[in-house]
């Protein structure tokens, strides 16, 4: 099994991604730039990542969910995380990367908060 | 148990990290150590190990990586040596300042130093770097 699996939906004109595994150096930390990639090639650029899956991440991870609202941001679009357990949540806040990322804990709010 | 030991020599590639966490993780277990201070141990451990195998010896399979655990009854001590030439961790800027928040490396060091008390390098004379972690336990027994 892969150490991430991200299935994709969409809800209106925002690409949802359900995450599930590790994003941590390596192959997690991959797949999270490959899939954010392949979102802005296809010109989905309102993403909201649903990270209730993700048990978790390391430093490796955590800088590629910077480097993924860095990219969309800078292709003119917007990301939002969405069900960050505990853990994810303390460590973004040690890192004050709450401060920069949209964070929801309700699917339709973090939908409704998107422009 | 008073003292428990384990030291592990592998080589330089990303699995290393996982096989080092593991056997840190079952020592913390038998330690008696709680959940929260596992995690962070555990993240420290994975860090210390990423950069020994990436940035220490530059993924040469070669080249091991030697991971000392000492846990007694204060403290947990963890040393990782890799066999590259070294970096002064005073040059690591502090990722959570407004000019770093957005880069997208530079926090394994910080997740270290959060997680235990005492963080230092040094360079060997045979060459190689090592790190040492030690935490002291919140409850010795």
């Amino acid at each position: 099994m892969a150490e991430l699996n991200i299935a994709e939906r969409q809800a209106g004109d925002v690409t949802v991604l359900d995450m599930k595994g590790k994003i941590t150096i390596g192959e997690g930390s991959v797949a999270l730039r490959t899939a954010i990639r392949r979102m802005l090639e296809e010109g989905k650029k309102k993403i909201l990542l649903n990270l209730a899956g993700v048990g978790y991440i390391d430093s490796s991870g955590i800088g590629e969910l910077v480097s993924s609202y860095t990219a969309i941001e800078k292709d003119g679009g917007q990301l939002k995380l969405l069900n960050l357990t505990q853990k994810l949540q303390d460590l973004l806040t040690i890192t004050k990367l709450l401060t920069v990322f949209d964070v929801y804990e309700s699917e339709s709010e973090a939908l409704n908060g998107f422009k | 148990m008073t003292v428990e030991t384990t030291e592990l020599a592998l080589p330089s590639r990303v699995e290393a990290i996982d096989e080092a966490a593991t056997a840190v993780a079952g020592l913390v277990t038998r330690a008696g150590i709680g959940e929260e201070d596992a995690f962070g141990i555990d993240m420290a451990v994975r860090e210390a190990m990423a950069n020994a195998v990436i940035h220490g010896n530059k993924l040469d399979e070669t080249k091991l990586v030697e991971i000392n655990v000492k846990c007694s009854l204060d403290s947990l001590e963890i040393s990782v040596h890799d066999q590259g030439p070294g970096f002064n961790p005073d040059t690591i800027s502090d990722p959570t300042k407004e000019e770093n928040i957005l880069k997208s490396s530079g926090r394994g060091i910080f997740f270290m130093r959060n997680f235990f008390d005492e963080v230092d390098w040094s360079s060997s004379p045979d060459g190689g770097t090592t790190v040492r972690m030690i935490k002291r336990r919140a409850n010795p027994i």
